[in-house]
């Protein structure tokens, strides 16, 4: 089976939850505890069941990483954003700590929000962990290296323990890694970006963020359709509404939820996972297109559901 | 999907029906293309009656912000009247609500054009199925 993990699900800039946030979400639980009986814990639980998620949950604020856990023992992530952290923390517990890891990181592309979770990636500090970053940028290697030169940082690549390896994948050819087959697509994106194809154990799964989709070009949709065909689960960037994404936000390289359930219902997939969320959002606007873009799913539904969620920070979905 | 156009006074209303999708969003942006030419140069505006479309995708809408967009430039205007209640959604779903102008009934889009349009509309027989 594989499962998949989302660290950090938020578009261009980590956000935090703020105090007020905090407040909100307490004085609605308080709100729907009214007259209820609170005496056990299941009481409790049976309150927040209660509310929707944006009350009784978060969304978070850590930018792109996500883990593919493929049943071998070699850790996939998609992706260094600030979420790259925690993965990292919880990867080293798991095993105790243990050396002797093995880190495939594919990289969609090298912006400020995909790379920063690297210097505190706490894996690669451990002699004897090899760390593996896959890409399709010619400044691959470069870009990771000038983040942590100072004035950026205070120390450089020199302060990892773990063997760092950098390669280079052809965009459209299948690579076959620990047992994983890889497919890398390029994207519509400032500086480009990439998507990833994974395929084992029977079951697809497609990154696809800061991508955008330019409407006019059939071509363009019948490849993405393509790539996204009969996928088991398909992360995509949902960061705007269709009438920024085609007006005052065109060009600025990500999409909508329209399009991802379009591309999705043209490609057969199966689940659609909104990511990258626009970092002014709320938990209360993520759940709001999250309604609709069930919604929207469900009165242009064809011959086959398609599943819809947004990530969060925390998720895991098993295939 | 097919249109049929009336003019009343300085409107034009064309009447639109059925799916406006990938397969048709191109036909709908050649059927426009005229109308838009002519309601620039006149400074009048474009009603698109919606009462018959029953549903509208990315690439539909896209076609019609580049329409807003170019009738803005010209100094006329682009109205869409009459969705249907799916049709509704999406527009409330995409945001296109809020950057079109968007009426409940053809009758409210005409009035916002004109009052020479609105009377020419109302004395004007039933419009021809599309």
């Amino acid at each position: 089976m594989m499962r998949v993990r989302f660290w950090g699900t938020r578009g261009s800039l980590p956000v935090a939850l703020t105090a007020a946030g905090v407040r909100a979400k307490l004085l609605a639980a308080l709100r729907a505890a009214r007259g209820r009986p609170l005496a056990s814990e299941a009481d409790l639980d049976q309150v927040l069941a209660s509310l929707p998620f944006a009350e009784a949950g978060t969304y978070g604020g850590h930018s792109a990483c996500v883990q593919i856990e493929t049943g071998g023992f070699d850790h996939f992530v998609c992706d260094m954003g600030s979420g790259l952290r925690p993965f990292g923390q919880a990867a080293m517990a798991q095993r105790s700590g243990g050396a002797g890891q093995t880190f495939h990181i594919f990289q969609s592309h090298l912006h400020w929000d995909h790379i920063m979770g690297l210097p505190f990636f706490v894996p690669a500090f451990v002699p004897g962990n090899r760390v593996v970053i896959y890409g399709s940028h010619p400044g691959l290697e470069a870009a990771l290296r000038r983040q942590q030169e100072p004035p950026s940082f205070p120390v450089d690549f020199s302060i990892f323990g773990a063997t760092l390896e950098f390669v280079h994948l052809e965009p459209g050819r299948r690579y076959e890694v620990a047992g994983v087959g890889v497919t890398s697509m390029l994207q519509r994106h400032g500086g480009d970006s990439y998507g990833y194809r994974f395929e084992a154990q029977g079951k697809v799964v497609v990154y696809s963020t800061d991508s955008e989709h330019p409407l006019d070009q059939p071509e363009h949709t019948a490849r993405f359709v393509s790539f996204f065909r009969d996928a088991d689960l398909v992360i995509f960037d949902g960061m705007y509404s269709l009438a920024d994404a085609v007006s005052i936000k065109a060009d600025w390289g990500h999409s909508s939820n329209i399009v991802g359930v379009e591309l999705c219902q043209m490609a057969g997939a199966r689940h659609l996972c909104l990511f990258h969320h626009e970092p002014v959002f709320d938990d209360a606007a993520i759940d709001a297109v999250l309604a609709e873009t069930r919604r929207l799913e469900e009165i242009t539904r064809g011959a086959r559901r398609l599943r819809v969620s947004a990530a969060y920070d925390g998720l895991d979905i098993a295939l | 999907m097919q249109v049929t156009t009336r003019h009343h006074a300085d409107a034009i209303v064309a009447t639109l029906a059925g799916r406006i999708d990938h397969q048709t969003a191109a036909q709908l942006e050649a059927a426009l293309a005229p109308l838009l030419a002519e309601a620039g140069a006149s400074g009048g505006a474009l009603v698109l009656d919606f009462a018959a479309v029953d549903y509208i995708s990315s690439v539909g809408l896209r076609v019609l912000m580049i329409a807003a967009k170019q009738v803005r430039e010209q100094r006329a205007q682009l109205l869409v009247a009459a969705l249907q209640s799916v049709v509704a959604e999406i527009f409330a779903i995409s945001r296109f609500n809020r950057i079109l102008t968007v009426t409940p009934t053809l009758d409210d889009a005409l009035a916002l054009c004109s009052p020479a349009a609105l009377a020419a509309y109302r004395s004007a027989g039933p419009a021809p199925a599309p």
